[in-house]
């Protein structure tokens, strides 16, 4: 059987789904108008700015910062037989014209892939339509860039 | 300041943080959200773990809302949770506003590789050239956007 499919590596992806998600709830980035209270740098001056989600980042980067460096002195992860390191290096125009499009997106609802999918446990109005959209999105995605890996790679490596 | 809550951010950050160590160190993957969910539809046999991931995704959320009620929004001790409405004045109607964000979004990080998690969490940990560029456009851009259109 393949790694992917044996009952470690399935349970490893649920757990860390799990602890995600509970994450995105304590957090309250589950709260699109609190993260735009972040977002909302105009409110610095007045003092009505909502600093918390530096705090969820930046202590999130901290923890994983360890576990990458706890991974580099192993040759392969648990359950698998490698790790899936992103292959891509040179800054190009996808990542920076992605990066621009995104951050307009967000900007605009407060919503971002990780509280998308997990706002589904409190079904707000209308995230039905987001949810198809941002699908329908990464999907026009993957047919408008450099179609297939290869190409990709040997645009970014 | 408006409903600053340091504690639980970084409670729910290092619990965030966790679930990316362990993704990590047990599977070899990128806890990114945007690449998860961007590929399922291709023939990829990966599928059955990025189900896993995403619905635990959710029962994490509803799970913790329901142990820790009234932190915020969700749960049964929270408020419902609402989308953002479209900025004053701008007469666009509330779902296409919302529409037009999702299909920016699954987009953008289709195209640019990731979003707050797979760059912003992940590939600033493994301090990536192109995360931090990444970071830096999507945050930027996401704080002009807010600024240009007074939605807060």
């Amino acid at each position: 059987m393949a790694a992917n499919l044996r009952l470690p590596y399935l349970a490893t992806a649920a757990v860390s789904g799990l602890l995600f998600g509970a994450g995105l709830y304590i957090s309250q980035m589950v709260d699109p108008l609190k993260v735009l209270r972040f977002l909302d740098f105009t409110a610095i001056p007045t003092g009505g700015w909502d600093p918390s989600l530096a705090f969820v980042i930046v202590a999130a980067i901290a923890v994983m910062f360890i576990a990458v460096r706890v991974g580099r002195s192993r040759q392969a992860p648990l359950f698998d037989t490698q790790f899936h390191e992103p292959e891509f290096h040179h800054i190009d125009a996808p990542l920076v014209g992605g990066a621009v499009l995104f951050g307009i997106g967000w900007g605009m609802s407060g919503i971002c892939p990780g509280p998308a999918i997990s706002l589904i446990a409190f079904w707000p109005d209308n995230l039905l339509i987001f949810l198809l959209a941002m699908f329908a999105g990464s999907y026009a995605g993957a047919l408008v860039i450099p179609s297939g890996r290869d190409k990709r790679l040997a645009l970014a490596r | 300041m408006d409903a600053f809550s340091p504690i639980p951010a970084l409670i729910g950050g290092v619990l965030i943080g966790l679930a990316s160590a362990l993704l990590w160190l047990g599977n070899g993957r990128i806890a990114g959200i945007s690449g998860i969910f961007g590929q399922l539809l291709p023939p990829a046999r990966t599928v059955v773990w990025r189900l896993a991931f995403l619905l635990a995704l959710v029962l994490g959320a509803l799970a913790a809302a329901w142990l820790i009620p009234g932190l915020g929004v969700g749960g049964p001790g929270g408020a419902p949770a609402q989308l953002a409405s479209p900025p004053p004045g701008w007469n666009i109607p509330a779902p296409l506003w919302i529409a037009i964000s999702g299909l920016l979004i699954g987009f953008g990080t289709k195209i640019g590789n990731g979003c707050t998690s797979g760059h912003g969490v992940c590939g600033i940990a493994r301090l990536s050239k192109r995360s931090f560029v990444a970071v830096g456009v999507f945050f930027s851009v996401a704080i002009l956007t807010v600024a240009v259109t007074g939605i807060v």
